[in-house]
């Protein structure tokens, strides 16, 4: 029993690296990850520098004339304020970042216990979270967070709580799907029958190995925040006019269209389109990776 | 499990999930921070005023009381009253639902051809480049946000080239009438199956000119997910004897393809297809909003620039309810086709 006293952190990564290592070589899965990495690093790279490369204030007006078309002094063109594209393009990521990252936070701190202890206890703690769960799960997702954020008001946080509520439940199932199955192999069974706690068992012996699906579920909700995020700011839940936001400049862009002024969504609407897509390529490799038997 | 039995465990089962969702939706709009009729109003309103704005709406009685009566008057189909007006939301759900059931009905179809048929044509070209470009289109068709392709395609198709509306449903005044027989009107709301009945090609016409953008627009950014079903599942079944058999026989590889491996990814797809309705209704409300649709979605949207909370919540429960009765309608018809599910 004491022959071996490994740190919790060391199983953790035994399980996590090897499978990330030589991601190159493991076919369109593991391109998919690192592609999808590299565009993350990217956008997130600028978002922090964009004060320091914005040719302009990105929500100051009148910097130029109103509706230019894409130029050499403006290269993405200006809006209906006169604001800069291109320096609202470089920093409107900023929110989409914080409410993605918060949301996956939250989802992370709430989701993953529930997850963990309902499907190691089974019996009743289990039906009856698995009953809100699937309640939670089966609603049209974006229409529930509209009701939370309408109630709670703008804001970064409750944009990210409002996307949360209604991301748990995914959270619970891959990892109630994976606990269920691995609970009961015999190396769990060694740990309980040689007298392992099952705090210990839980969260030293279980836990890692459902670690590389709760990343891949985390990916994947990463996308989703920042199209809801997007989605909540285009139905008017959004921040005030005053924080630069690619969703802001979707969604008052749209009015602009008649005139032919393209360049008011197409730029902002790509770094959505991108950002999303690097973290669903991300999740989607991680989850082929991980889970190859979900896809073929 | 007799199908009886497996269809009476499932409703059952579907009871206490309503029922939570309905609690739930209740405390959202009552518990989360500020009351309702207070957050209605954006600049402070006397106190006799807001108390006589409460009894109004009934919001002015015991939490556990407006639980009850607003569980009883969802049995009547009764989904409480607009704060604008006081009139009954059920009246505006009931008026925009055709005009959404009508888009997703139409979406699904986009939706559900495009995947097919890109799926199917990734799994015949295993591994080559076709193949590789469709999972892409895939891929990316989730990560578009549903009103920037709406945006997309007001802009190519609406603006430049004026080959179809940029939105709306019809032009005013020209909804068709439906079937008249004799003196008895009756019209489904749904534009195209009322200019059908009522024997009106024109109308026919505009009418698909209309839904065509947003049905596109939706069943496009959905379509992903069916394209990777269909070529998972056609990748297997290319590979089992009764399709070398088919092949051997003789048949044009047309006829083996969907005439008999495409059969075999029936079940999934149609199980998909239940499980995307509540993704279909959350993209709708974008959609509507984006192409001025007059459905529910926009409606919602509406009613959050009025902070109009009794009929957010109104239209929310609706939606609730909706998905839970498809969801329901889709397991037992999955259960009557394939009866081994029940056991």
């Amino acid at each position: 029993m004491s022959m071996k006293k490994e740190k919790p952190q060391g199983r953790i990564l035994v399980q996590l690296f090897p499978s990330l290592a030589n991601l190159a070589s493991r076919g369109l899965a593991g391109w998919a990850i690192l592609i999808g990495a590299a565009i993350v690093a990217v956008m997130a790279v600028m978002t922090v520098v964009a004060p320091w490369i914005s040719p302009y204030n990105p929500i100051a007006i009148n910097v130029g004339p109103i509706l230019s078309p894409p130029s050499a002094e403006f290269p993405l063109g200006t809006n209906h304020l006169g604001q800069d594209m291109l320096s609202r393009v470089y920093s409107g990521g900023a929110i989409m970042f914080q409410v993605a990252v918060l949301s996956v936070i939250v989802c992370l701190v709430v989701g993953v216990p529930i997850g963990l202890f309902a499907s190691y206890l089974g019996g009743y703690t289990d039906k009856v979270a698995s009953l809100v769960m699937d309640s939670i799960y089966a609603f049209p997702g974006l229409v529930l967070a509209i009701a939370i954020a309408a109630m709670l008001g703008p804001g970064v946080v409750n944009m990210a709580l409002s996307i949360a509520v209604v991301y748990v439940p995914s959270y619970f199932r891959i990892i109630r799907s994976q606990v269920l199955t691995i609970k009961e192999l015999p190396y769990v069974e060694a740990a309980s029958m040689m007298g392992a706690k099952s705090r210990t068992t839980l969260f030293r012996y279980i836990l890692p190995n459902v670690i590389p699906s709760i990343v891949a579920v985390a990916t994947i909700n990463f996308a989703d925040a920042v199209l809801t995020s997007a989605g909540l700011t285009f139905v008017g839940l959004g921040l005030p006019v005053s924080t630069p936001d690619w969703g802001w400049d979707l969604t008052y862009g749209r009015r602009l269209l008649p005139s032919g002024a393209w360049w008011v969504i197409a730029f902002p609407g790509l770094m959505v389109v991108l950002l999303a897509l690097g973290f669903t390529m991300m999740g989607e490799g991680l989850s082929e990776l991980f889970n190859p038997r979900l896809q073929k | 499990m007799s199908l009886r039995s497996y269809v009476i465990a499932r409703i059952l089962l579907t009871i206490p999930m309503i029922m939570l969702l309905l609690t739930f939706v209740f405390l959202v709009v009552r518990v989360l921070p500020g009351d309702p009729a207070s957050l209605h109003f954006e600049k402070q309103v006397s106190p006799e005023m807001l108390l006589d704005f409460k009894r109004r709406l009934g919001l002015d009685k015991p939490l556990i009381v407006q639980y009850f009566e607003y569980l009883a008057g969802l049995l009547r189909g009764d989904f409480g009253k607009s704060m604008q007006d006081f009139s009954p939301v059920s009246q505006q759900i009931f008026s925009a639902f055709p005009a959404t059931l009508e888009l997703a009905i139409f979406s699904s179809i986009i939706m559900v051809l495009v995947g097919v048929v890109l799926g199917v044509q990734a799994s015949r070209s295993y591994n080559s480049v076709r193949d590789h470009s469709i999972r892409v289109f895939g891929i990316t068709s989730y990560a578009i946000p549903v009103f920037f392709l709406g945006e997309v395609l007001i802009m190519i198709f609406a603006i430049y080239f004026h080959l179809f509306p940029a939105g709306d449903r019809i032009y005013p005044g020209m909804a068709p009438t439906g079937l008249t027989i004799g003196g008895l009107h009756w019209s489904s709301g749904l534009y195209v199956l009322d200019s059908i009945l009522e024997g009106n090609p024109t109308k026919l016409g505009v009418s698909l000119r209309y839904l065509f953008l947003p049905s596109l627009t939706l069943g496009t950014v959905l379509c992903g997910i069916f394209i990777r079903l269909t070529r998972g599942n056609m990748l297997e079944t290319l590979q089992l004897d009764f399709v070398t058999a088919a092949r051997a026989r003789g048949l044009k590889e047309r006829t083996v393809v969907y005439g008999y491996a495409l059969r075999n990814a029936f079940l999934p797809i149609l199980t998909m297809m239940g499980l995307q309705f509540a993704a279909l209704l959350a993209g709708a409300v974008l959609t509507e909003t984006t192409f001025s649709w007059p459905g529910l979605g926009r409606y919602l949207v509406d009613r959050i620039s009025f902070r109009d909370y009794t009929a957010i919540q109104g239209v929310v429960v609706f939606f609730g309810i909706l998905v839970a009765m498809v969801s329901l309608a889709v397991d037992i018809i999955y259960a009557y086709l394939d009866p081994r599910i029940r056991f």
